[in-house]
């Protein structure tokens, strides 16, 4: 069973990265990191959800559960590499239109700052993805290989 | 008298951790646990979680060992619940942050807003009452974290004060700086606003007090007792004829008072995450009484009458 969490924050930042920023800023659509991650995602996602299907039917073919546990060893990085330099690109047109942003004085007494959500997003992936990929590394092992693993005590 | 033998072994592991022999027939679990602690001075009492059955429940300190359904030769199983930090600590360490937090706003100290600021004074008067409110808010629970709650559980879990520091000490930076922003704009409808709002907070902080009080009477110094709580003659506890919990009830009034008042998002942000945790445990609060008493009201719900 996957964690609500987990698979939360995935969908979240997949929609952030598509609505939130390729779609709403136009220039950035030319840059070679959104071929990047798009790429990465489409064959993660054809991948897991085959899995996951396949699961259900109760009849899931070695190699579709091998490529789920091992493409991800690559696409990760990959995909990961694509969104930080795509959400790098698109920071100068945030900081020039200051796009999404509300400033004072306003009178709901609220600010919001485009510009640095997005470096706070982007230094939030250095705890976030070790942690999602020390995750699948563990859970490979436990699924390919048949270890057994103590988990930590709460 | 027969005396008992323990032995206590890892619930995950099944190791053997300790065995005691000549135990008392009515020892309780407490004493036992203090037994256990001399031989493995790492676990102390508040952190170990004695039980039956490995994966079952955790006995209470006050269980006595002839009464429970073991032989002469007792077996416990033992799990590690962590590093554990006293109720005490963690309230007045995550209360006296926002305290201090909003004043260093209030007062605005140096780098938090332009130097042509520092320790300016708002012109708003809306403004130094709310930092009379707030500060009342916080004052008034470390007190009654000192003097009027009484606390079911010792300690929880260390990581705990973290986590809750982190969510009160945030926000309270987050509220703080925008009401005492230079750029502050004062409520849409003015004085009538900002006195209709003030009402309702002063009722709610009166109201949330009562319930305080009327629970702390409902139990003995030093026990755990658990009654139904009953209206008194304290008009500000007759919310018990229609809520459960009526302490989260007047909490969750008394900050959408300052929501109002204030006229700020981050108020109204917060206001909304505290009822959504407070209902959480409402519910709870709400289910425990209903499967430990059988003829408790009806009418009541959780946190909202007749709602939810």
């Amino acid at each position: 069973p996957t964690s609500v969490l987990v698979t939360g924050v995935q969908v979240s930042s997949r929609i952030f990265m598509v609505w939130l920023i390729t779609h709403s800023i136009k220039p950035i659509q030319n840059e070679e990191s959104v071929v990047l991650f798009l790429v990465a995602w489409t064959v993660t996602e054809i991948t897991r959800y085959s899995f996951y299907t396949f699961s259900l039917l109760d009849h899931l073919p070695y190699f579709i559960k091998w490529a789920r546990y091992n493409f991800f060893i690559i696409l990760y990085p990959v995909g990961v590499a694509g969104e930080l330099l795509t959400i790098y690109a698109a920071l100068p047109y945030v900081k020039k239109t200051g796009m999404f942003s509300i400033r004072l004085p306003n009178k709901y007494n609220v600010s919001f700052d485009y510009y640095y959500f997005l470096l706070i997003t982007m230094a939030s992936y250095i705890p976030l993805f070790p942690q999602l990929y020390f995750h699948m590394l563990r859970q490979r092992r436990k699924v390919l290989h048949g270890e057994v693993i103590v988990e930590k005590d709460d | 008298m027969k005396h008992y033998e323990v032995e206590i072994l890892d619930a995950k592991t099944r190791e053997k951790l300790c065995f005691l022999d000549k135990v008392e027939p009515h020892a309780t679990i407490a004493e036992i646990k203090n037994l256990f602690t001399k031989t493995h001075p790492q676990w102390y009492p508040a952190r170990q979680s004695l039980r039956l059955d490995p994966k079952g429940k955790s006995l209470k300190d006050e269980d006595i060992l002839q009464k429970l359904p073991v032989g002469t030769t007792a077996t416990l199983y033992f799990r590690d619940l962590g590093a554990q930090i006293s109720w005490v600590t963690v309230f007045l360490t995550e209360y006296a942050g926002p305290l201090f937090i909003y004043l260093l706003f209030y007062f605005r100290v140096p780098f938090i807003y332009g130097h042509k600021y520092d320790f300016t004074s708002s012109r708003h008067t809306v403004v130094h009452l709310a930092c009379i409110c707030h500060s009342f808010h916080y004052v008034k629970r470390l007190l009654e974290t000192l003097f009027v709650h009484r606390f079911s559980h010792g300690t929880m879990p260390l990581r705990n004060i973290f986590k809750n520091c982190t969510y009160y000490w945030g926000f309270a930076a987050w509220m703080a700086y925008y009401i005492n922003h230079p750029l502050y704009t004062p409520p849409t409808y003015g004085a009538q606003q900002v006195k209709l709002a003030l009402a309702i907070f002063v009722i709610c902080q009166l109201g949330n007090f009562s319930i305080h009080m009327a629970l702390r009477d409902l139990r003995p110094a030093g026990s755990k007792t658990r009654k139904i709580p009953y209206p008194t003659k304290n008009p500000f506890t007759w919310l018990f004829l229609l809520v459960s919990c009526p302490n989260y009830t007047y909490e969750v009034g008394s900050w959408i008072g300052f929501a109002i008042m204030t006229q700020c998002l981050p108020v109204a942000l917060f206001s909304l995450v505290g009822f959504t945790q407070m209902t959480i445990w409402a519910k709870g609060k709400h289910r425990s009484y209903l499967k430990e008493f059988r003829d408790y009201p009806p009418l009541r719900m959780p946190i909202i009458p007749f709602l939810l």
